[in-house]
């Protein structure tokens, strides 16, 4: 079937309407980038100002001066990082053990997994905490990262969804060569995977990074806030300095925006990938 | 190979079953049974059976907070999934499919606190853009954030243009995966576009809104941060939800008892409304085989 070239008024429209519905996505950000460089008259300029002039770069300085933001980063990054790298190897061993390994209650043990899927994450907040009080991990970064490290139940689900599609043929090479199940998973299993593995840990990384509630109950010095805490902290502080705020809002926004621009293909396809497998 | 199965099984699941163990199935047990006591963090625990539950039941603040959470579902569900929809199908044949999901893509990756604060300037009332566009062509914005009746409905709007573009794409990937034949073969005949879309576009794309829908409920039903961060749940108790309750409860007020038994309230809520669509799915979910 070959399609008509011709241009249609429908088509057309269609066009007009996605590219007002983009701009709508992208506008809050621009205007936003563009607010963070405004002195105080142009944002209270009525008609309002839509380039700033003159640009007020200041407010970026002020806002590093004001909230240690860098340390914010690499607080977010290396406890990002750490769960998504530490979930890549718990979560595909786990995975490995329910779809490769036959063991008495498989089943039930997977079911189990399962099962915690449905638990909000709410009722599991109160006990946690009372834990990692027990534990002296208060205001420290491991109840960010413990948890997070060690369980989770979906990404056991989606990594075992697709080493089940592995032929046995190619483990069964491998333990003819007299390979145990460690080398099978080190070098079969591992290096076969490695979409589902990007895909896992995209998702993990974007529930990581933005995880507010859990740094807002544990994090009480500035120093060891992540970038959600640090800018919801910033925001009670100059509630009414709109350009600061937008500064801090950009600080947050943009370094995350620019890496999904980069990377967005790969981003998307795997959201999507979770979410289909899901 | 067979009998050593278990012992190498134990080995590839034993960080996972710490996890679980440690972080599931002891906090679920804990929350459960603290859910029955009553404790301020510090001193005794004392058991009073079902009484933080009567006490949630009979208070305002948890009914205001089921209320706002309730509209909240109804306010961002149903147009979020369907404003999905209608751009997932306008972008499934269109030139520049991959041009467009970028822009609509972009929210998805920002965290809530920033959406919150960006979203704070354009709808503040007397300076906020959206306002100003609007007494450009001559109408009075209200104060989207210090209205009692209008904070959810704000709240919602920006929920639905952050997570817009996560649906659109799992709709996408839902309409990449229906069979061209099935076109073919309602074109041959004589079928109109929009029987198609009625007759073979909804249908095979059942799955996929079900399985949305389930996630949306669910997320909706734990809102907190936008409400939290954009007006601390006010004005008054306007934007006051299920979560902050739950929040408030334990880290504000320190009765532990009464949050547990307000989160053990919601994970009933969830469960139920989770298993009632479940039970209702073979009514409209079609799948192919």
């Amino acid at each position: 079937m070959k399609t008509k070239r011709n241009i249609s008024p429908v088509r057309i429209l269609l066009h007009i309407v996605l590219i007002i519905g983009s701009f709508l996505m992208v506008f809050p950000f621009l205007w936003t980038i563009g607010s963070s460089l405004k002195d105080m008259t142009q944002i209270f300029a009525i008609p309002p100002v839509w380039i700033p002039n003159p640009v007020v770069w200041q407010n970026y300085i002020d806002s590093f001066n004001a909230m240690p933001f860098d340390r914010a980063y690499w607080n977010s990054f290396y406890i990002t990082a750490v769960v998504v790298v530490a979930q890549i190897f718990t979560g595909s061993m786990a995975a490995y053990a329910f779809a490769k390994l036959k063991f008495k209650g498989s089943g039930v043990l997977f079911i189990l997994f399962l099962a915690t899927m449905m638990i909000p994450k709410q009722v599991t907040m109160i006990p946690l905490y009372l834990i990692m009080d027990q534990l002296s991990w208060l205001d420290t970064h491991l109840p960010l990262i413990i948890p997070g490290a060690l369980f989770n139940a979906f990404a056991v689900f989606l990594l075992r969804q697709f080493i089940r599609g592995i032929p046995r043929e190619l483990e069964e090479a491998a333990i003819m060569d007299g390979a145990n199940p460690i080398r099978v998973y080190w070098s079969v299993i591992l290096p076969l995977i490695r979409p589902a593995l990007a895909a896992m840990s995209i998702f993990i990384f974007m529930g990581t990074y933005n995880n507010f509630i859990d740094a807002l109950i544990y994090l009480s010095s500035p120093q060891n806030f992540t970038v959600p805490l640090l800018l919801n902290n910033f925001k009670g502080l100059y509630v009414t300095n709109w350009s600061y705020m937008m500064a801090g809002a950009t600080i947050s926004v943009v370094p995350v925006i620019v890496v999904y621009l980069f990377a967005q293909r790969y981003i998307i396809e795997g959201i999507t990938l979770t979410g289909i497998k899901g | 190979m067979q009998k050593g199965n278990a012992k190498w099984a134990f080995f590839f699941l034993t960080p996972q079953l710490i996890g679980l163990i440690a972080f599931a199935i002891i906090p679920l047990v804990s929350a459960f049974v603290l859910s029955f006591m009553k404790w301020d963090g510090f001193g005794e625990r004392t058991f009073v059976g079902i009484q933080n539950y009567v006490s949630q039941f009979s208070q305002s603040d948890f009914w205001t907070a089921t209320y706002n959470t309730i509209l909240y579902t109804i306010l961002t569900v149903p147009v979020g999934l369907f404003l999905a929809l209608v751009l997932a199908v306008a972008l499934n044949k269109i030139k520049g499919k991959e041009f467009y999901r970028l822009f609509f893509f972009m929210p998805v990756v920002t965290s809530s606190v920033s959406i919150a604060v960006i979203w704070m300037w354009i709808l503040n009332g007397d300076l906020g853009i959206l306002n100003q566009v609007l007494a450009m062509i001559g109408i009075e914005g209200p104060n989207w954030l210090t209205n009692t009746s209008l904070v959810m409905i704000s709240i919602a709007i920006l929920s639905i243009w952050w997570q817009l573009g996560y649906n659109m794409v799992i709709f996408l990937a839902g309409l990449q995966g229906i069979s061209k034949s099935y076109y073919e073969a309602a074109e041959i005949d004589g079928a109109s576009k929009t029987q198609q879309f009625f007759k073979i576009t909804l249908p095979m794309l059942s799955p996929t809104t079900f399985f949305l829908t389930i996630m949306a409920i669910i997320g909706s039903f734990q809102v907190f941060d936008q409400a939290f961060v954009l007006t601390q749940g006010g004005p008054g108790k306007a934007s006051y939800t299920l979560v902050y309750h739950i929040y408030q409860n334990a880290f504000i007020d320190f009765r532990f008892g009464m949050s547990a038994a307000a989160a053990m309230i919601l994970f009933a809520a969830i469960l139920v409304i989770t298993l009632i669509q479940f039970s209702l799915q073979k009514r409209w979910v079609y799948y192919e085989d």
